[in-house]
């Protein structure tokens, strides 16, 4: 059986970075083939030599058996091979419809747009992914899920024989999940191949055949899915052994009340909500997207006004506004998109990590006090052990892992002992992941109040003391943590919808 | 903000839509002033002073939209006031200096207008000068131009016979008399209505949203994005050319000094019509309805004998409200 595509010997070189180094990979029909590495091995430079945005600075690409060259996105459509990306890539001004046959628009005459056949083309698609979708809606209105089938769709309309899916998981829950692996399956079965970008083990096990590990730009070896235990891709990975410890957390039932929420109401998003958190816990927060999670957090820190609720901190009352009140109050929020809310990632590690505490390094004159700045971050990129070669680095050449690291030395910077944690870990690689699981324990156990908000179960399960689980707006539980509660007892009550709510919205909820 | 099921778009879903909600909101404020301005004054709701306000929307809202749709693209065109100067100039020169006939001028003038239009585009799209200091750049050579060509002079188009039709005429009433629709009038709506078919009908239409919306995608779907942003430029250039005929029909002559301040009028309608300077999204006529307030305000302080100089003031208030008006409706979506 011919390869649907074979890459072989690829070289890639970046000012600076040799970014893949002599690369193979292969993809059969009908195959589903995940690509896996951490942050920086090169999958996606990989991808994008494949999709033409890259051009290739050595080696073979063949598609069908007959060596190509890619010389643009064109090309590779040409080819058969559709590239979904990790940031969707949709105009969330145009509908559906518009968004699939962006540059291939069927037109009447020469520049006349024929929008009627453009929705029956999309609605023929949606039909035979067995997707409910109007192709005029507004791609604005629709959820993640529902934008990722869109480009998914797009791809098809391309008949693609090969699809690239980067991450195409990294925003979905896990009934959209399966919903996508429904389509990935019917995709195999007309002999489609799907290479699969992803961090999430447990997906690989349920959807590839074959696993290719990249590790610095070079392939470490491509083994069978299914017969390859989860710690051998990750040894490959990383190149070392990582600890499975889940670590038990003691209770902190003890322990003083940190931070109290009653009450706590916006709209739909928020409905009634009450928890406390103590000195030294941390306290998970676990549900679908969209069950609130997000908006409890920002209402508590002012961001978002609230309508009703009261908040204490350390038994006081409190009534915050606004961020500056939180921030007084000695509360810090680290939202789940660090490039646009948590860092300026233009400006230097130095000024983000004293960014909160500006004041403090002021004279009365007004000049700031480089030195003292500087002393502090230095002080931080060693104890939270963020790899820098300086403190004046900026802070968008850092690694995930590492800025994430950045913005929580801005936090404990500026005194903060309760912290909330949106999404910590999202597009971080595995060896940071575990780098950050350590940092948020060892911050518990020096006393600090700590939220984790986590789409990823596993990561609630470990790290939390307690798990509060919000669906629609509704805290609908909190469990205790630790190996008593499993990932089921999580999903039952973060599906627990209220009675009144129609049945039929359930299926792409 | 959650993301919600989108509901089907029915006939009140989009009347309902954003688009709709801000031309409604601009078309309310319109009609608020009109009534509030005929109850002040019995002297504004006359037919003169209505055409009067008609004639004075002419110039300002051709270019308001044009650059409406170079704001759609995610850009901003500063050079639309001195370039309506510059294409005038271009019209006399053609017309006075060298006698040629009346039609050679207008396509002149249009077609100068798309050239500079492609000028401006060819530095934002291929030397991806942003598009605010590409146009500005753009506003201050045409201005310059405009002075050397003229040599500093007014150029008169007393040779020219019908050149003052352009604009004052009215084709409306040889056809419908009693109805003294000037033609600067019907030429503004001729050129909404054709951009606005352009805007939703064509191909150059759709990729005008679509740069705005998110340019790096449309150009990863192998469009070529650099050519129609062009294209895009062009198109209101020449735009911008026709304005230049009228204003300089109106005035029987092109005024080489004039031009400067027009840009911002222009983008002060767009942004009252509920164009988002971000890009992605806009209306035709809601740049109209915006065209209309500016000329209404004007028109109307001035019956009531407000200064000029506080006539500046109020319409600078009145963009201030519309955009806070337009942020406030879409955070409580």
């Amino acid at each position: 059986m011919t390869a649907l595509v074979e890459m072989t010997g690829i070289e890639k070189r970046f000012p600076g970075v040799h970014a893949l180094k002599n690369v193979s990979f292969e993809l059969r029909p009908g195959e589903v083939h995940a690509l896996m590495g951490e942050n920086g091995a090169g999958k996606s430079t990989l991808m994008k030599v494949l999709s033409g945005i890259y051009p290739r600075d050595g080696g073979e690409v063949r598609v069908n058996g007959a060596a190509v060259e890619i010389d643009g996105p064109r090309a590779a459509q040409a080819l058969g091979i559709g590239i979904i990306h990790q940031e969707l890539s949709l105009m969330n001004d145009l509908t559906a419809a518009q968004n699939i046959f962006i540059g291939r628009e069927p037109r009447k005459g020469f520049w006349r747009l024929d929008e009627a056949a453009l929705n029956r083309q999309t609605a023929e698609i949606f039909a035979s992914m067995n997707l409910k979708l109007d192709p005029r809606t507004k791609v604005e209105r629709l959820t993640i899920a529902k934008q990722q089938m869109v480009e998914i769709a797009k791809a098809l309309s391309f008949r693609s024989r090969v699809l690239v899916m980067d991450e195409p998981t990294a925003a979905l829950n896990d009934a959209e999940i399966a919903e996508l692996f429904v389509i990935i399956r019917r995709l195999k079965a007309d002999g489609v191949g799907v290479i699969y970008i992803s961090h999430k083990m447990d997906e690989l096990k349920r959807i590839a055949d074959r696993v290719t590990v990249m590790r610095d730009g070079e392939t470490v070896g491509t083994v069978a899915a299914a017969e390859t235990p989860v710690n051998e891709i990750i040894t490959m990975m990383v190149g070392r052994a990582l600890s499975e410890a889940t670590a038990v957390q003691p209770g902190r039932d003890g322990a003083e009340v940190a931070l109290e929420v009653e009450g706590l109401r916006r709209g739909r998003e928020i409905r009634d909500v009450s928890f406390a958190v103590r000195k030294g816990e941390i306290l998970g927060f676990a549900g679908l997207m969209g069950a609130g999670r997000t908006e409890v957090a920002r209402a508590i820190f002012g961001a978002d006004p609230r309508e009703a609720g009261d908040i204490r901190v350390h038994g006081r009352p409190c009534d915050i506004r606004r961020p500056s009140d939180a921030v007084a109050a000695g509360i810090g929020y680290l939202s789940e998109d660090r490039k646009h809310f948590g860092l300026a990632v233009g400006m230097d590690v130095r000024a983000n990590v004293a960014m909160a505490s500006l004041d403090r390094f002021t004279s009365r004159a007004g000049t700031l006090d480089e030195a003292g700045m500087g002393e502090a971050a230095r002080r931080y990129i060693g104890q939270l052990d963020i790899r820098t070669p300086s403190d004046r680095q900026e802070v968008r050449l850092l690694s995930g892992g590492n800025q994430q690291k950045v913005v929580i030395a801005k936090w404990l910077l500026r005194d903060c002992d309760i912290l909330i944690f949106d999404e910590p870990t999202r597009g971080i690689d595995v060896g940071a992941k575990s780098e950050i699981y350590k940092l948020l324990n060892s911050l518990a156990e020096q006393g600090r109040a700590i939220i984790v908000i986590s789409s990823e179960l596993p990561e609630v399960l470990r790290l939390s003391h307690r798990i509060a689980v919000m669906c629609e707006g509704r805290l609908t539980g909190i469990l205790p943590g630790g190996p008593g509660t499993s990932q089921e007892d999580i999903m039952r009550l973060a599906t627990m919808r209220e009675a009144a709510m129609e049945p039929a919205e359930e299926a792409h909820a | 903000m959650m993301t919600l099921e989108a509901p089907e778009p029915g006939i009140a879903g989009r009347l309902l839509s954003t688009g709709a909600h801000q031309k409604l909101l601009a078309f309310a404020s319109l009609m608020l002033l009109l009534i509030g301005f005929s109850l002040a004054s019995p002297n504004f709701m006359q037919t003169a002073n209505i055409i009067a306000i008609l004639q004075a929307t002419a110039v300002n809202g051709v270019l308001a939209v044009g650059v409406t749709l170079v704001i759609i693209t995610g850009g901003i065109d500063l050079s639309v006031g001195t370039l309506m100067t510059f294409c005038a100039v271009i019209a006399g020169v053609v017309l006075t200096y060298w006698g040629l006939p009346l039609p050679v001028g207008i396509v002149a003038a249009i077609a100068t207008g798309a050239l500079a239009g492609l000028t401006s585009g060819f530095f934002v799209a291929k030397m991806k000068i942003p598009p605010f200091i590409a146009t500005l750049g753009m506003m201050l050579m045409l201005k310059g131009l405009s002075l050397v060509i003229s040599g500093t002079r007014p150029i008169y188009f007393n040779d020219t016979p019908g050149f003052t039709e352009i604009s004052r005429g009215s084709l409306i009433e040889a056809i419908i008399p009693g109805l003294p629709i000037p033609n600067g009038v019907l030429i503004l709506f001729l050129t909404a209505l054709a951009a606005s078919y352009i805007l939703n009908r064509t191909i150059l239409g759709r990729y005008t949203f679509a740069l705005g919306s998110n340019e790096e995608s449309v150009r990863l779907s192998g469009v070529n994005t650099d050519a129609w942003k062009m294209a895009v430029y062009a198109l209101s250039g020449a735009i911008c050319g026709i304005a230049g005929l009228l204003i300089a029909s109106r005035l029987n002559s092109a005024q080489p000094a004039l031009g400067l301040g027009y840009e911002l009028e222009a983008i002060a309608a767009v942004v009252i019509g509920g164009t988002s300077l971000s890009g992605g999204r806009g209306t035709i006529l809601g740049t109209l309805i915006g065209a209309l307030i500016m000329a209404v305000l004007t028109n109307g302080l001035r019956i009531l004998s407000v200064a000029q100089e506080w006539q500046t003031v109020v319409t600078g208030a009145i963009i201030i409200l519309a955009v806070y008006a337009d942020m406030m409706r879409r955070r409580r979506m």
